[in-house]
């Protein structure tokens, strides 16, 4: 199957930020991963909500609080399609890394209960991976301290890739959760979901997957890939800020007790006590990402209409291009440098160079970037250092674009006197 | 000037390659030293920074890190200031209040060549208001080093 091309030069036009420069040079943002620009139809969308249909959502019996409501409602039901889920699946959440917290709170709670999918104690391990986010590694170390399980990590190989002979066994009788990211977000690599889904499940293992990275930039579904929970956030997908989604298994939703409590997720209240809606409101409590969510949903509408086999046939050409370019320069130490499937995503070490001199340089080429650990500590001590630059495309990233970069790069070190020649 | 280059003068370059100072004495603090260690979480770059309080004078600032060249030179330059000046606790304290206050102007303050020594070469910093702690650290922590060492006296 093989979708059209992207036609990034029309895709460019609807994201009026392009058209910036950076002290009088045009911008060259290479810096989705951290956060993606937003087009008009995004813009507009919320623009559109606020301006004639906003008003608190599932409280109110005025027209403007039904309006608002049947907005925020379809928006879940698009952004549930967009992956593959029921709307039921999909909580609203106010991005990936409360999904995380959501998911270790409520099983830590269901564990104190003695509900027995989520029982976890002395002996059992909670399994996630040395290229974790931040994100996807605290909350695992809270809950293990909580419940007293023990935490472990699945190594990465040199190369980038996941070490699969490790995890066949690390993974095992013990494990009760396995957590890890589909696309890492230091290392740019499609992770083999099947393969660990089956370790994890032969052992009836939980899987929780952090498709924060994944879901922007390939066609995903979160039930054919059997996961059992799955999170995303919007501002990498075209979208808003501050509004995220949590996939669940129904079963497993139903099962889970809230985290956050308060208004607009029960049915009965007592002074003494309170019972919940089912999901996917028993996790919404308190105020909503409203308009945030119909601009998520009008960002997923985007993609659709663009196919997402397209966006990830751009994003594999653009990152075997950034590949590439960087394996040609001296002195240039790619992190990840696998032959695997991966998205737009680039993080290199210029030898004798910091990575913030690094970032700083392209920033005067107006080329945006990310420098620094990334919110990966762990994996660059792995790699022996402590911070890299990033480079990350996404739809409306050009070769040309790609290519300005590189050319900055090659610069970079005779910059700081380092001779742009052989390798030190 | 291009603003690249006004952040990176040639001056900062050479004190990031060589810096003045680089190197902690064996051991730990005597009575009358103080050590501070800092770190900037975002981008990973240490400064662990050791000075002593000798007749009134500091006496002796010694400092061990990595990072960029903004952090590198900055602290190369503040053991340098140290070594040619030998001020008083107070008049460091001074300049480090001046230096920061400077930083922290987004270019209205210039540093002060027959103040701040080489370390003036660090007024194009300001203007780049995500390096201004990259700037600082070496000089945060001999602050914090400067307080411990004149508690302990």
């Amino acid at each position: 199957m093989h979708a059209a091309p992207l036609d990034v030069d029309r895709i460019r036009a609807d994201f009026p930020i392009l058209g910036e420069s950076v002290d009088g040079r045009p911008l060259a943002y290479l810096d989705s991963a951290a956060t993606s620009q937003r087009p008009r139809q995004v813009i507009d969308a919320e623009l559109e909500f606020v301006t004639r249909r906003n008003a608190a959502v599932h409280r109110g019996a005025h027209t403007l609080a039904a309006l608002a409501t049947d907005a925020f409602e379809d928006a879940r039901a698009i952004v549930a399609r967009f992956v593959g889920a029921d709307e039921e699946q999909l909580v609203w959440t106010h991005g990936a890394t409360e999904g995380l917290n959501l998911i270790a709170h409520s099983i830590e709670d269901a564990s104190a209960q003695g509900v027995e999918r989520f029982r976890l104690g002395p002996g059992d391990e909670i399994v996630t991976t040395e290229a974790e986010h931040h994100a996807n590694l605290l909350p695992w170390q809270w809950l293990a301290r909580r419940t007293g399980a023990t935490l472990r990590h699945l190594p990465v190989l040199d190369d980038g890739r996941l070490d699969l002979d490790a995890a066949a066994a690390i993974i095992g009788p013990r494990t009760r959760l396995l957590t890890f990211a589909h696309v890492g977000n230091v290392l740019g690599i499609v992770n083999p979901v099947a393969e660990l889904v089956a370790l994890a499940h032969r052992h009836d293992a939980l899987v929780v997957l952090d498709a924060c990275q994944s879901v922007p930039h390939l066609p995903v579904d979160f039930p054919a890939l059997d996961v059992d929970f799955a999170v995303f956030s919007g501002h990498k997908l075209l979208g808003p800020n501050a509004v995220g989604g949590l996939y669940g298994k129904a079963e497993l939703l139903d099962a889970l007790p809230p985290f956050l409590l308060g208004g607009s997720m029960i049915t009965t209240v007592t002074l003494e006590t309170a019972e919940f809606l089912p999901a996917p409101q028993r996790f919404e409590a308190g105020t909503q990402p409203v308009s945030q969510a119909v601009g998520l949903a009008a960002a997923a509408q985007y993609l659709d209409a663009l196919d997402m086999d397209a966006v990830f046939a751009h994003e594999a050409h653009l990152g075997a291009r950034l590949l590439d370019g960087l394996r040609g320069l001296p002195g240039i130490r790619l992190l990840g440098d696998a032959d695997a499937p991966r998205v737009g995503l680039a993080a290199f070490d210029v030898e004798g160079v910091h990575a913030h001199d690094v970032g700083q340089f392209l920033d005067s080429r107006g080329i945006a970037v990310r420098v620094g650990h990334h919110c990966a500590q762990p994996l660059h001590r792995r790699f022996g250092i402590t911070s890299t630059t990033r480079a990350s495309s996404y739809v409306y990233t050009t070769d040309a674009e790609v290519d300005r970069f590189l050319e900055a790069v090659a610069e970079v070190r005779g910059f700081f006197g380092l001779g742009g020649g052989a390798a030190a | 000037m291009n603003g690249l280059e006004s952040l990176y003068q040639e001056l900062m370059l050479d004190h990031s390659k060589n810096p003045v100072g680089f190197g902690l004495p064996e051991g730990d603090p005597a009575a009358g030293e103080g050590q501070s260690h800092q770190l900037n979480p975002v981008c990973g770059d240490e400064i662990t920074l050791r000075l002593g309080v000798t007749d009134g004078k500091i006496d002796g600032l010694h400092w061990e890190g990595h990072g960029c060249v903004v952090s590198q030179a900055s602290a190369s330059m503040l053991a340098d200031l140290v070594e040619e000046d030998a001020p008083s606790p107070d008049e460091l304290a001074e300049l480090i209040a001046k230096f920061r206050e400077a930083l922290r102007s987004r270019g209205a303050i210039p540093l002060d060549a027959e103040v701040f020594g080489d370390a003036a070469a660090l007024s194009g910093v300001s203007k780049f208001s995500a390096r201004v702690k990259c700037a600082m650290l070496g000089w945060v922590a001999a602050e914090d080093a400067l307080r411990q060492a004149t508690q302990a006296e």
